[in-house]
């Protein structure tokens, strides 16, 4: 890492620290980052339709609460 | 990072820092078990634990990876080849930690350790710490691991896969039994707290419109945002609990939030069939969302509060009660301490959890043992806490709180006096000021873990902010916040129940399989529901309190669901040519086994009523031919009520026992197959090698 401040380092470090929190915070209740799946598709599927963040919002909900997929609940 | 088998060279500091680390662990743990008399301060368990915990991830969890199961960083997981960004996603160690994390956490480490501190801290401190290290921990590790090297399959599946398909089944229905008693004492714990208790009952209402609205907003105002709603919900919870206060104040208010339990477990039931088939952005979710963050967040605060306060143990380190003549469960130290810690120590249902989303997200083969194993240690820790909370209480209140009132009567003077014949001087006015602190009218029989361990927390939080004006509010705070991921695991457990039950009777009739059907839809949820509404209904009136009756059944089964698990690891262990190492999970299963056993033989034929389902039952009946009624029975039916409820258990204490004597038949066969094969035997996914070694077999 080339340090031309000491204040840029910290910042990105803080901001990433961040983005990481937020990504653990939504995991946990079971939402997967949307920018990694905007990616993912662009990258993999190109030309393929790609979910809003509403629509990728809602498929994810609806895969966490489903029995049939094996999920449904916490521990006890 | 890499954890592959070059020895590397570590410095002498890398040593020395391991052997200090060594050191304070056995003087803790020296402090905490040799010292008599003197009252211990709790960070002593904090640090015996915490050694412990990196002494067995440094050294036991690494000679799993690297010799055991010879964990393969070079080789792609699920997530890697099958990369979705939905369901298969690569994710950060730290953040997968957390999701993993958050999804084994719930009621049960905060539970079992405060019932099981009558017996004194140090034996449930030992249980903890050994258990986690050598059983639960290995359990969730290697769970993870196997699900990961087959394309994150359920544990149902593997054991279909690996043992057959009629261990497959058993273990299904295993499954399901323990889904109904542990709903059913979930529930029963949040009508013991709310019982009379027009705060709390009014708080966790509250709840459910302030759910709401959070769904609707997420769904219609301002979509996805998560914080945001969070945010609302957690700010109007506080404020739900603020009023709460003047409600219970109000003479027109309290007694409209009065409920008896037997009217509680009846609206608990009616919540459950409606809460699960309304759509899941409605209420489920939001709550979901409230209970996760507001769990997490105690559990730091807690973890903060003890720190910083130094609480001393006030219970002793062993008690008289290892005698098993306890009032908060019966039965002796073993095999029942060990059956009524289970989450905390090993806990079979996290072996459903290590198979079901986590392993569809490792990035690397490497990380799994920071997440199944390190995350079980976090959730131990939280089951060290929950012990601290028991009883850095007045041993006096703790039984108070925790006998049912056969033992100890309904008045402060009868209860006082009677816990202090026992040696825990407690006085009647102590007790009725510590209902008055708290918020309520009594504090007397609040059974079920969750009062005790909000008077814990209000002890220790109140002690950092507040003092005793704020005690009341963090004693609702800590009911309200154990009563919300309660209620959401009931909402969401009754939605796996009825497509379990669906899924059953599908086998038989194809058109209960129907999941978009009403009526396949109305008669499975009412069969879930009624299944554990009725065990639910049953601890409520039951002579010995309930949770004396249902905690050792969800403890019976959530073993023997951790002893399945562990046997299919050994028997994969045999298949995979590993059996030279087969004891890291032959000695776990081995002791669960005996446990689940000797207790399920005891609950079912010990001679004392207490602790024998059927010594209980014949206890009614000779009361019956006689005419005479025993109290809580108020008429003949609730008498024949008794005596069939605790031929029920007994019988379901049967069931869970043949299933585990089953499984082990099972295993044994499918250890001699395996030995019986010269070559690995095992159907992994997603490696050349494997395949080679499956074609030959």
């Amino acid at each position: 890492m080339t340090r031309q401040t000491l204040a840029r380092p910290v910042l990105e470090r803080l901001r990433r620290w961040y983005r990481l929190a937020a990504q653990t915070a939504h995991l946990m209740v079971g939402l997967p980052d949307y920018a990694t799946y905007v990616e993912h598709r662009r990258r993999h599927h190109p030309g393929e339709p790609v979910m809003s963040r509403e629509a990728f919002f809602r498929a994810c909900q609806m895969r966490r609460y489903s029995p049939a997929a094996g999920r449904g609940m916490g521990c006890c | 990072m890499a954890t592959t088998d070059e020895p590397v060279q570590r410095s002498p500091v890398h040593w020395s820092i391991w052997a200090l680390v060594c050191i304070a662990g056995a003087a803790a743990f020296a402090i905490v078990a040799l010292s008599r008399g003197e009252t211990v301060n709790a960070v002593w368990l904090v640090v015996a634990a915490v050694c412990s915990y990196l002494i067995a991830y440094r050294f036991y969890s690494r000679f799993i990876a690297n010799r055991v199961l010879r964990v393969d960083p070079a080789r792609d997981t699920p997530a890697v080849r099958r990369n979705d960004a939905l369901d298969y996603v690569p994710t950060n160690k730290y953040v997968l930690f957390g999701h993993h994390f958050a999804a084994i956490a719930g009621a049960g480490p905060l539970v079992g350790p405060v019932l099981a501190a009558q017996m004194g801290y140090l034996p449930s401190t030992l249980w903890i710490i050994a258990g986690v290290v050598f059983a639960g921990a290995v359990q969730d590790f290697i769970i993870l691991f196997l699900s990961t090297r087959r394309d994150g399959r359920s544990l149902g599946d593997m054991i279909k896969s690996e043992m057959g398909a009629v261990p497959g089944v058993i273990a299904l229905f295993g499954v399901l039994a323990i889904m109904v008693i542990l709903l059913a004492v979930l529930a029963l714990i949040v009508v013991k707290a709310l019982a009379d208790s027009p705060w709390g009952t009014f708080t966790v209402f509250a709840t459910i419109p302030i759910a709401m609205l959070m769904g609707v907003y997420g769904r219609f105002v301002r979509a996805h945002r998560i914080g945001e709603m969070s945010v609302i919900g957690f700010v109007l919870l506080m404020a739900a609990i603020v009023l709460g206060q003047s409600v219970s104040r109000s003479p027109i208010l309290a007694p409209m939030f009065t409920f008896s339990g037997e009217s509680l477990a009846l609206m608990l039931i009616a919540y459950g069939f409606i809460a699960s088939v309304l759509p899941v952005w409605l209420l489920l979710a939001p709550r979901d969302y409230l209970s996760t963050f507001l769990k997490l967040g105690t559990i730091i605060g807690l973890a903060i509060g003890i720190v910083i306060v130094m609480p001393d143990l006030k219970m002793p380190a062993v008690s008289r009660f290892v005698d098993g003549t306890g009032p908060v469960f019966a039965g002796s130290l073993f095999p029942f301490l060990f059956i009524t810690i289970a989450c905390g120590a090993v806990s079979g249902f996290h072996a459903l959890i290590a198979s079901g989303t986590t392993p569809k997200m490792i990035e690397n083969e490497s990380q799994i043992r920071f997440i199944g194993y390190g995350a079980m240690l976090m959730e131990s820790f939280v089951a060290i806490m929950a012990l601290i909370a028991a009883c850095v209480i007045e041993p006096g209140a703790y039984f108070a709180m925790n006998s049912p009132p056969a033992v100890i009567g309904s008045t402060a003077a009868d209860a006082a006096a009677r816990i202090s014949s026992w040696g825990f001087v407690i006085t009647p006015e102590a007790l009725t000021q510590l209902a008055h602190d708290v918020g309520e009218k009594t504090v007397l029989s609040r059974t079920g873990g969750a009062p005790t361990l909000a008077v814990g927390m209000a002890h220790i939080l109140s002690n950092i902010l507040g003092g005793s004006a704020l005690m009341a509010f963090w004693y609702h705070f800590a009911i309200l916040f154990e009563a919300l991921f309660i209620l959401t695991t009931v909402d969401a457990g009754t939605r796996v129940a009825r497509f379990m039950i669906q899924d059953l009777l599908g086998t038989f009739v194809p058109a209960m399989r129907e999941t978009r059907s009403w009526p396949a839809n109305l008669v499975a949820t009412t069969l879930a529901v009624g299944a554990w509404g009725y065990f639910l209904y049953q601890g409520v009136v039951d002579p010995l309190g309930g949770i004396n009756t249902l905690w050792p059944l969800f403890g019976i089964s959530n073993q023997m669901l951790a002893a399945i698990a562990l046997i299919l690891a050994t028997v994969i262990l045999f298949k995979m040519k590993r059996q030279a190492y087969a004891w890291v999970t032959i000695v776990p299963t081995a002791w669960l086994v005996v446990c689940t056993l000797t207790a399920g033989w005891q609950k079912v034929f010990h001679e004392t009523p207490a602790i024998g389902f059927i010594a209980q039952a014949n206890r009614f009946s000779d009361a019956l031919a006689q005419g005479k009624i025993l109290a809580p029975a108020r008429s003949l039916t609730d008498m024949h009520r008794v005596i069939f409820a605790n031929y029920l258990d007994a019988a379901l204490c049967a069931v869970f026992m043949a299933i585990v004597v089953a499984m082990i038949v099972s295993g044994v066969i499918a250890v001699r197959r395996a030995m019986a094969t010269p070559t690995v035997s095992t159907h992994e996914v997603g490696y050349d090698t494997t395949d080679l070694g499956t074609a030959r077999a």
